[in-house]
């Protein structure tokens, strides 16, 4: 009895206690910055492996989205006569939705995963314990520049898959179905809201960003250092970041959209 | 010469942020910097029956302007509905008259206008005076049950 209460909370003392320091090792990789053109090459470089090289599988995705959503929207409104507003029904979903959630899902597992083996791999092979050594702080070095290159890239990444998204649902909707592409564009833009729907989207494409790669990094930092402890972290980024989107998703849209 | 390729690279993929951020805050959202030249006109109705601010103003079904305010007239208790008007299209005779029309079965609401005979045209501040209000469907149906009852 005494044993399993024990059990509880030692658990519940660690889970508390990673908590605490995965907290700490983000507020000390963002907010510690002193050598921004020092630095620079190192931002870039994680730029390029973060955004750059998740480019086109976004782009294919989000072309590929759109265009379901323009055929699927339009399957069902041309019942009610009202196919024009399938332009409406494409962008809200992509901006609002789609394109924040799906884009972090991908970039869970295309950058995420591939940021925690490496992190992983430098503490195992103890190439971080050797640069505390030579009086580098591996925080600064090592983790701060792929935190923000996640931050920055994630916006840009959730607006590229929106775009796209948005011309391929009007490449099947106004090319290949034939709506009428005046009304499918201004019946999208009365009800697209600049501020309450695209920046909402960008402010939850942020967030996702920075919970990404913040759990990336920290399973990184923490992992057995044996493959088959980084294999384990690896599992645990993807799994953790996508039940964290979704459910951060919830509560976004219930602050933003909902009257909750 | 590697990482300024990479430099490059990381150029590029900002850039397509920022086209892709232009793209939905223009063509998406219909936000215009620095705004088309228009000129303002207003009418009252007695009931706009859903009509939203954004909503286009037609002519023949091609749009000449916007929906840019709604706002109950204190005096009259009808709404007054400002629209801008792009400045080119200046050719609107002021006995024009607006309509509220719905676009399909589920579409939005709109604003038909039908432009007059009159040599004047509309300027910045006219008031349109012939409109007439958006059909609401309780008052339609009502009326028809109203009508079956008394036969």
């Amino acid at each position: 009895m005494f044993d399993m209460l024990a059990a509880l909370g030692r658990q519940g003392i660690s889970y508390i206690a990673s908590l605490g320091k995965a907290t700490l090792v983000v507020i000390h990789a963002l907010f510690v910055w002193p050598q921004p053109i020092k630095n620079m090459p190192l931002l870039l470089k994680q730029l390029y492996s973060v955004g750059v090289k998740s480019l086109l599988i976004i782009t294919v995705s989000g072309l590929f989205i759109g265009m379901v959503l323009g055929l699927q929207g339009y399957t069902i409104l041309v019942d009610f006569g009202s196919e024009q507003s399938v332009g409406q029904m494409v962008a809200l979903s992509l901006v609002r939705e789609l394109a924040p959630v799906v884009t972090a899902l991908l970039f869970a597992g295309r950058a995420g995963s591939a940021l925690t083996a490496e992190i992983g791999l430098m503490k195992a092979t103890e190439q971080l314990a050797s640069l505390e050594m030579i009086g580098v702080d591996p925080l600064r070095r090592v983790v701060a520049p792929r935190l923000w290159a996640g931050f920055i890239s994630m916006p840009i990444l959730s607006m590229i898959f929106a775009a796209v998204g948005i011309y391929g649902g009007a490449l099947v909707s106004v090319d290949w179905l034939g709506v009428y592409s005046g009304s499918f564009w201004s019946v999208m833009q009365a009800s697209v809201d600049f501020y309450d729907d695209v920046l909402n989207g960008i402010i939850k494409a942020l967030v996702f960003g920075l919970v990404v790669t913040w759990i990336a990094v920290y399973q990184g930092l923490e992992c057995i250092p044996t493959s088959e402890g980084i294999a384990q972290s690896t599992t645990r980024t993807v799994v953790y970041s996508s039940l964290m989107i979704l459910a951060l998703d919830f509560v976004l849209t219930a602050l933003m959209f909902g009257d909750i | 010469m590697r990482s300024r390729s990479i430099e490059i690279l990381v150029g590029l993929f900002l850039v397509c942020g920022l086209v892709a951020a232009l793209a939905l805050a223009m063509s998406v959202s219909g936000l215009t910097l620095g705004s088309k030249d228009t000129y303002k006109v207003y009418a009252h109705f007695e009931n706009i029956g859903g009509l939203t601010e954004k909503a286009e103003v037609t002519v023949a079904g091609v749009q000449v302007g916007t929906v840019s305010k709604i706002e109950l007239d204190p005096q009259m208790l009808v709404a007054k509905v400002e629209m801008k008007i792009f400045a080119d299209v200046d050719y609107l005779s002021v006995d024009s008259s607006v309509q509220i029309l719905t676009s399909g079965l589920l579409g939005g609401k709109y604003i038909g206008l039908s432009v007059g005979a009159e040599e004047e045209v509309l300027i910045e501040g006219s008031m349109i005076e012939d409109t007439q209000s958006a059909l609401v469907l309780e008052e339609l149906i009502g009326k028809f049950l109203f009508d079956k009852v008394s036969e």
